[in-house]
Formats: structure tokens, sequence, C-alpha cells
């Protein structure tokens, strides 16, 4: 057993755990934090995929940003435990059986899928990713220019949204 | 040197986009769905990064950059969402946010 | 040849007439209703007149003269175009409608001067001679139906004239709806009529029957169903057994309108259309007897009812429907040419007696009961004298026009081509009934003691208006058979001669090149010729006349010198008497038979079975259904996020199998 593959391992043991903790959990913030567990450790795992760059961004913004965002906000909130209410006679009946049927079929297709037995060994030497970031934003900035300039404006229109709507009411 | 095969990432990918779906429907804390639906997108950015990767190009690891990007701006919005919400209705348990029925 | 070409002006001028009474008359003063109608139908007499100088001037070779207007409806092979034909049966009918019509709108404007309702009647009564004269002018059979419909339509309307009242209002449904019956017959023949022809013009329906074999008396054939099928249209129409019943309710109607229409000229037209029909009838020995048989039976029937009955009118409606079985008798035994000649005598006759009853009823202050007149032949002279002339000419003495007419029946029916004894001595003994209750009218009206008041009833004679028509139809009761008068001395009946080309037309050709001759009826058969005195000695010496005679005697006996008997015969023959009196019970049989099981079946079935239990429950069940469904639907939408949640993953996961499953198949 190779280094990758312990490390792999770990961290995708990790990643689960917390997805589960996330399931688990009876208050709103232990569930944050949970997924403050599995964005870290796929950012690992993004590094051991050669991706450094895009770890780094997973890092900083969504579990330095996004997920300190939610935390402020659960705190504000006040949000307590969760009730036990169970009005939706559909959900356990049909959505649970039915999310867990998707969640192993999409593992098996995947597991057996040809585009994952294919590549198995296309995983190239990490010499190639050494100016990933260079021909990242190369990229960023002629092939996708348009997307880019698109979302900054998407951003920007967020921003707005999100000073209206969480306006006092006066 | 053996080197993790893609598959695994991928099957990694599934399960955690399947525990994101089971979350979204079991949960009834509004954040907590909220916050399944970024385990969701979360497992989605690890399989584009893996198929960068397979592919040896670069376009999956700038849909992943973008995906952070607009998950972020959906987050801010959704959050203020919810905060309204929890103004109007003191509840943050979504089966009690039920007006838009018949 | 003007009015040759343009018949339809004949037509338009009722038509007009009509309209203009009826969209602007409402309220126009009565002299200017007058003058439209007068002057429309008596400009379509003028109109007929010229048309028959015209037409005299004729060739034989052009006639029947058929004018083709315009392509009425086309469907493939089923061609009805709106043609119009004259032949000299034309001319008669013509003739006859138009003169009796004017002179009854005349009449009319005496009559109905202080009725409400004034231009409509009018107006009605116009819409009915164009109906009539659209009817006799046809050229083929769809035609000749729209003017059938028409007066059938002009019936119900008039009878029901004074709609208010219950009684009138139920007789004009009564004879819509009874000669409704005869008229499904109608339309079946004149289907089977195209569906054996391919046409429905009578020129080229006769061209093909000629060459076809006749049906014999064994077999019916296709011209058989056809002809009894016409029939059935007739027996409604000319109210024959058993659909004569609405004739007598039809008297509801003003006067007036029984003259016209139930006397003289609507009921007659399913004698036209089976003389008209010739061809196909001389080819059907089974649909002859038939109308032979219905029409002589009839004869006697109706005139057995008009023994007892008390209301004026009423003896007259069963007087016209004995007498169109005459009619039919004629056409039965294959004297058409007699048929029509009674059909024109009876117009003029029966015309005027209903005018004069009108009279009658006008000047005693709408008392209809005989029992209530009596002695009025000073009071209303000239009513009198003209319904006294018309009596003789209905009961067949000799010099008068119902003479000539009868008796060339009775002749045809004794030794004509197809003579039967069975069927001649019922129309004689008819003949003799009639005699009888109509001199029984005359007599218990005018003569002996008054039964009413003076001082309550103010008798007046009728004005002018109305009593110049009627001395008119009086001369032509007296010399409008004077035709056929030359036959009885030898000489040729002018009215036969004049229609020999219609019915010597299509003639079946024997084997031995010998044609039947269906004109008129046969004269003397071979032998020597007697000498004209012998010959008028025999006619008037003849057994309708005997008959005749022997009827008026009795009614003499019965009501002028010896009054009580007839009450001491009702009494000891109680029976009978109730039977007649009652018409047999004929309604009150329908009415059970017919009318209460139908109407059973209507409610019941047809109303809350299938109106309501089928047909809006299928409609109100799709609602409902269509209603719980959406309820149901509109369950989905909880408003609860979760339940979505679950429908969300749902679709994902069909979504993802079908493409997985797709994928698949395409590895």
């Amino acid at each position: 057993m190779s280094v990758p593959f312990i490390l792999f391992f770990l961290f995708a043991l990790a990643s689960v755990a917390g997805a589960i903790m996330l399931i688990v959990a009876r208050e709103p913030i232990h569930s944050a934090l949970s997924l403050i567990l599995v964005m870290v450790s796929l950012a690992a795992l993004y590094l051991l995929l050669g991706a450094e760059f895009i770890a780094a961004v997973q890092v900083i913004v969504y579990a330095g940003a996004i997920m300190v965002l939610f935390v402020f906000v659960i705190m504000l909130l006040n949000a307590g435990v969760e009730q036990r209410t169970n009005l939706s006679k559909m959900a356990p009946y049909a959505g649970l059986p039915l999310a867990v049927v998707l969640l192993f079929g999409l593992a098996h297709w995947m597991a057996h899928s040809a585009i994952g037995t294919t590549v198995a060994n296309g995983v190239g030497a990490p010499t190639q990713t050494a100016a990933s970031t260079r021909l990242l934003s190369e990229m960023l900035f002629r092939k996708y220019l348009f997307p880019f300039e698109a979302t900054s404006i998407l951003i920007l229109i967020a921003i707005l949204g999100a000073l209206v709507l969480a306006r006092k009411p006066e | 040197m053996n080197v993790v095969p893609i598959s695994y990432y991928l099957v990694l990918s599934a399960i955690l986009f399947g525990l994101g779906v089971l979350a979204f429907v079991f949960k009834r804390n509004i954040i907590t769905i909220f916050m399944s639906i970024e385990l969701m997108l979360n497992a989605v950015n690890l399989a584009f990064v893996a198929f960068a990767r397979a592919h040896n190009q670069l376009d999956g690891l700038v849909f992943v950059f973008f995906v952070i990007v607009v998950a972020a701006a959906e987050s801010a919005v959704g959050l203020a969402i919810i905060i309204t919400i929890v103004q109007n209705r003191q509840t943050l348990n979504v089966e009690q946010v039920d007006l838009l029925k018949f | 040849m003007p009015l040759l070409d343009h018949l339809w002006i004949i037509l338009a001028l009722p038509l007009a007439g009509a309209a203009i009474n009826g969209l602007l008359g409402k309220n126009w003063p009565k002299s200017a209703v007058n003058s439209v109608a007068i002057g429309s139908v008596s400009l379509a007499f003028l109109a007929v007149a010229e048309t028959v100088r015209e037409f005299l001037q004729l060739s034989a070779n052009q006639i029947p003269w058929v004018k083709t207007y315009f392509t009425w409806m086309t469907a493939g092979p089923f061609r009805v175009n709106f043609a119009l034909q004259i032949d000299q049966l034309t001319i008669v009918m013509l003739l006859t409608v138009s003169f009796v019509g004017m002179l009854i709108h005349i009449y009319s404007t005496g009559y109905m001067a202080h009725e409400g309702g004034y231009y409509r009647f009018f107006s009605y009564l116009n819409l009915f001679m164009f109906f009539m004269l659209t009817l006799v002018l046809a050229a083929n059979i769809v035609v000749m139906f729209v003017g059938w419909e028409g007066v059938g339509l002009c019936s119900y309307l008039l009878i029901g004239f004074w709609f208010l009242k219950q009684s009138a209002a139920n007789a004009g449904k009564k004879a819509f709806i009874v000669t409704r019956i005869g008229d499904f017959g109608f339309t079946i023949g004149i289907l089977l009529l195209f569906w054996t022809f391919h046409s429905v013009d009578f020129g080229t329906i006769f061209q093909q029957a000629a060459n076809m074999a006749s049906d014999t008396m064994a077999q019916a054939g296709v011209l058989t169903t056809i002809c009894l099928l016409l029939f059935t249209g007739a027996i409604g129409k000319s109210a024959q057994l058993p659909l004569y019943v609405w004739l007598p309710d039809a008297m509801e109607g003003p006067t007036p309108v029984s003259a016209l229409i139930h006397a003289a000229t609507m009921v007659t037209a399913g004698v036209y259309m089976v003389a008209r029909m010739h061809p196909l009838f001389s080819r059907s020995p089974i649909a002859m007897l038939a109308v032979a048989i219905v029409g002589a039976i009839t004869a006697f029937y109706s005139a057995t009812i008009g023994l007892v009955q008390t209301d004026i009118k009423k003896v007259l409606a069963y007087s016209t429907v004995s007498q169109l079985g005459y009619m039919f008798l004629a056409c039965g035994v294959g004297a058409y040419a007699a048929g029509i000649f009674h059909l024109m005598t009876h117009a003029f006759f029966k015309g005027l007696l209903f005018l004069c009853a009108g009279s009658v009823i006008h000047a005693m202050g709408g008392e209809q009961d005989m029992r209530k007149m009596g002695g009025l032949r000073k009071l209303i002279p000239v009513t009198f004298w003209s319904m006294f002339i018309a009596t003789f000419a209905i009961s067949g003495v000799p010099g008068f026009a119902g003479f000539f007419s009868k008796d060339e029946i009775l002749e045809a029916a004794q030794s004509g081509p197809h003579a039967n004894t069975a069927l001649w001595l019922l129309g004689l003994v008819a003949a003799g009934l009639t005699s009888f209750y109509m001199f029984r009218l005359i007599f218990l009206t005018f003569f002996g003691k008054q039964q009413f008041d003076e001082h309550k009833v103010h008798v007046h004679e009728s004005p002018r208006n109305m009593t110049i028509p009627l001395m008119i139809l009086a001369f032509l009761s007296i010399f409008g058979g004077w035709f056929a008068a030359p036959h009885l001395v030898g000489g040729t009946d002018h009215f036969d001669s004049f229609l020999h080309p219609v019915f010597a037309s299509y003639e079946i050709q024997h084997p031995a090149g010998q044609e039947e001759s269906l004109a008129g009826s046969a004269g003397e058969e071979g032998g020597i010729k007697p000498s004209p005195a012998m010959g008028l000695l025999h006619a008037v010496t003849g057994p309708p006349v005997i008959v005749g005679l022997i009827g008026i005697l009795i009614a003499w006996w019965f009501y002028i010198k010896r009054p009580d008997l007839p009450k001491k015969l009702a009494a000891s023959m109680h029976g009978l008497y109730e039977l007649l009196l009652n018409k047999y019970w004929v309604d009150e049989l329908y009415a059970a038979t017919i009318v209460r099981p139908l109407l059973w079946i209507s409610t019941n079935v047809l109303w809350h079975r299938v109106d309501e239990g089928i047909i809006d429950g299928t409609v109100n069940g799709s609602a409902r259904v269509a209603r719980d469904a959406g309820g149901k639907f509109r369950e989905l939408q909880s408003g609860n996020a979760r339940s979505y949640a679950s429908w969300v993953v749902i679709g994902a996961v069909s979504f993802a199998a079908i493409l997985l499953g797709v994928w698949m198949k395409v590895r």
C-alpha cells in the first residue's frame, strides 16, 4: 500500500465521516462544523489530484468564507435543536429509500464505469501540474473570459440581493 | 508507483452526493438543508477535478472555480432569504413554512 | 310566351303578399291589409289565367312544359332543381286553387272583420296559397314535398289561429302531428323513389317507369312499395282512414280556413299526388287496390259518423273525409280523370257549403249547434239558397255539378277496367248516406221551427263581400260540372278529353297492342251506340241517382214530416247511436293505445332515464371526475418542502435510470 493510497483513504474516510455527521447531528452548528471537515478533506484530495490552486481556493473561499457565513447566520438566528416534526408523508417513505438507491447506484456505476477504469493509469506525474496556476489563469482569461465576466456580474447581483433581503424591515 | 485510480474518486464523489441528497430529504432545519446543498456541490466539484485529472485537461478545474464562485453567491442570497423567513415566521422548521399550498 | 317562361311569378305574388302583410301589416288599417292580400291573390289568379291562355297555344310535344330555374341542391348523383311544370292536370288544379282561393280571400274580409290578428290571418292565408301553388306546379317530387309540408304548416298556423284557446291550439298540434305520420311514409317513399330511379324529376322517373315491368297482384315489387309509401302520406294529408282524426278537430279554425284548406285545396293534395304519380300506380295493382279500398271504406265510414253529428261544421268535416274517399276510390279503379273532376266540383260545392256554414254561424252570432237553429230560410235567403244548391250538388242530383263527377266515379267502380263490385256497393251506400245527412243539415238549419229566441239572437244576412263569393260558387256548383254533360248523351266528356293526354301518357302496353284506357271512365263498351235520349235516361235513372233521391226522401221524412222520429230511432237503437255519436271512439282508442304509452315512454324512459340519467350523468359525471381528479392532484401542492424534495429525488432517480438503460443498450 503506497502513500497516495493511504492518504486517499484517510481523507476519503474523513469526508464521509463528516457527511454522515452532518446528517446525524442534532444541532445545526454541529452540522456546519462537519461540513467544514468535509471541505477540508476534499481540499486535501484535490491536492492529491494535483489541483493545488483549486485546493487553495476551496479552503480560502469555501471553508473560509462561505462556511463562516453559515456559522454567523446560525449564531444570529439562534438556531437550536431541531424539532421533530414529521408532516411530510412523502419524505420518509419515498424520498429516503430513493435517496439511498441514488447513492448506491451512482457509486456502483462510477465504480464500474468505463471512464473510471480506462483512466486508471492516466494520472500524470506531478510535474505536469507545476505551472497549473498559470495555465489555469490563461484559460480563465482566454477561453472562459465571458463566463468569468458574467460571473462577476452575478456576484454583484447577489450582493445587492442579499443587502436588500437582509435589511431590517422599516 | 501506484496511483489511485480515478474511479475511486468518482465513487467517493457519488457517495458524498448521495449523502447530500439524504440529508436534503431527511433534515428539517432550513440551514441544515442548505448545507446539504453545499455538500452536494462539493461532491460534484470532486468529480470535476477527478475528470480533469483523467483527461489531463484544465477545463474541469475552471469549472470548479466557477462552481465555487456561484456557490458563494448563492449562499449569500440564500441565507439572506432564510433570515427573512425566520423574521417572518419565527421558525427554522421547513415544514412550518407551508403557506404556498392549495 | 312571357308567363310560361316566368312561372315563378305565380308563386311570388302570394308569397310577397304574405311577407308584406306578415312583416309590415301589424299596425295597418284593415283596408291596407285587404288590398295587399286580395291584390296578390287576384293577381296570381290573373297570372294563372294568362298562363292557361298561353298553354292552350302550345303544341302537343311541348307538353308537359317544364321550366328549371336553379339547382337547389346537389349531393353526388342526387340533384334537385327548383323546376316547375305545366300540363293539363296542373292547369285544372291551378285554376281551382287560385279561383276558389281568391273567392275565399274576399269572403274572409267580411267574416274576419271583427277579429284580432287580422293581418296575421291574411298573411297565413297568402302563405298557404304560395305553398299550395308550389305543390301543384312542382316538376319533381322534392319541390312537391316542399309545398306539401308548407301547406301542412299553414294548416297548423291557421287551425290554431286563435291560439289562446286551448282546444284550438291542441287541434293545430293534432293536425300537424297526425299528418306527420303520413309524411314520414312519404319521405321514405321519396328516398326509395330516388334509390330506384336515380332522379326525383317526374319526367325522368316516368320515362324509366314506362320501361319497367309492372308488378302483379301476386308480387309486390319496388314500384308497389313506393306507391304504398307515398299513399301513406296521402292518407295523412287527405284525412283517410286511419289518419283522418285531425280533420274534424281542425274545425276549431276560422270557417274560411276550413273552406279553403280542409275542403277545397290542401286535403286534395293527396289526390293530386296520386293522380300525378299515375304511371307508377298503374303499374302496381296492389297499391291501386289499396287506394281504392281505403277510399271506399273511408267514404262509407265517415258518412256513417256524419249521420248523427250536431255541430254544423263537424258534419261538413266528415262529409269532406267521405268525399275524399270517393276521389281515392276513383284513382284506385283507374279513373284518374274522374277523381280530379270530383276534386274540382267538390272544391266548388264543399267550399260553398263551408262558406255558407260560416255565414250561418255569423248570422247566429257564433252558434254552431244545429239543434239550436231552424227556420232560418226566410231570414238569410242568400245563404239559404246557396247552401241549398250546394247540397243538391253534393247529393248527386242530376243537373248539378256533383252528379256528373260522382256518377263517373261510381260507373268506373262498377264497370271500368279495374272494377270492383264490393267497392262500388260501398260507394253507392255512402252516396245515399251523404244525401241523407246533407239534407238533414239543411232541414235542421233552415226549415222547421226556430229553436232559438229571436230576441236573444239577432239573425242578419251577411254583408256583400261574403254573399257575392257564395253566389259565384253556387253558380259553379250548378254549371261547373257541365263539361261532362255531353258524355251522358253519347258525346265526349270535355273534361276527360282535356285530361286525356296526361293520363294516357306512359300507359302500359298490352301484348295485343291494346292500350289500357286510364283516361276517364269507359263509355259504353262496344255494341250498338244507344241514342242520345236513351243514354240520358240511363244516366239519370242510374243507381247513384236513385240512392241519392232515397236519401233526400228519408231526410225529409225524418226532419220535416215527422220530427219526432229521429229521437225515437235513436232511443231504440241506443248502442248504435252512441257508437256513431262518439265517432266509434277512435280518438279515445288512439289516445289510450298510442298517445298515452308514448307520453309514458317520453317521460319515464327518455326524459328521466336517458336525458337525466345518461346524458346529464355523463356530462356531470365527466365534470365530477375532472373535479375529483383535480382535487387529488391539488393535494400534491402541500406547501411542504420536504415532500417536494422527495419528488425531485424520485424524478432524478428515474431519469438517471432511463439514461443508464439507454447508455447500457448503446454500449
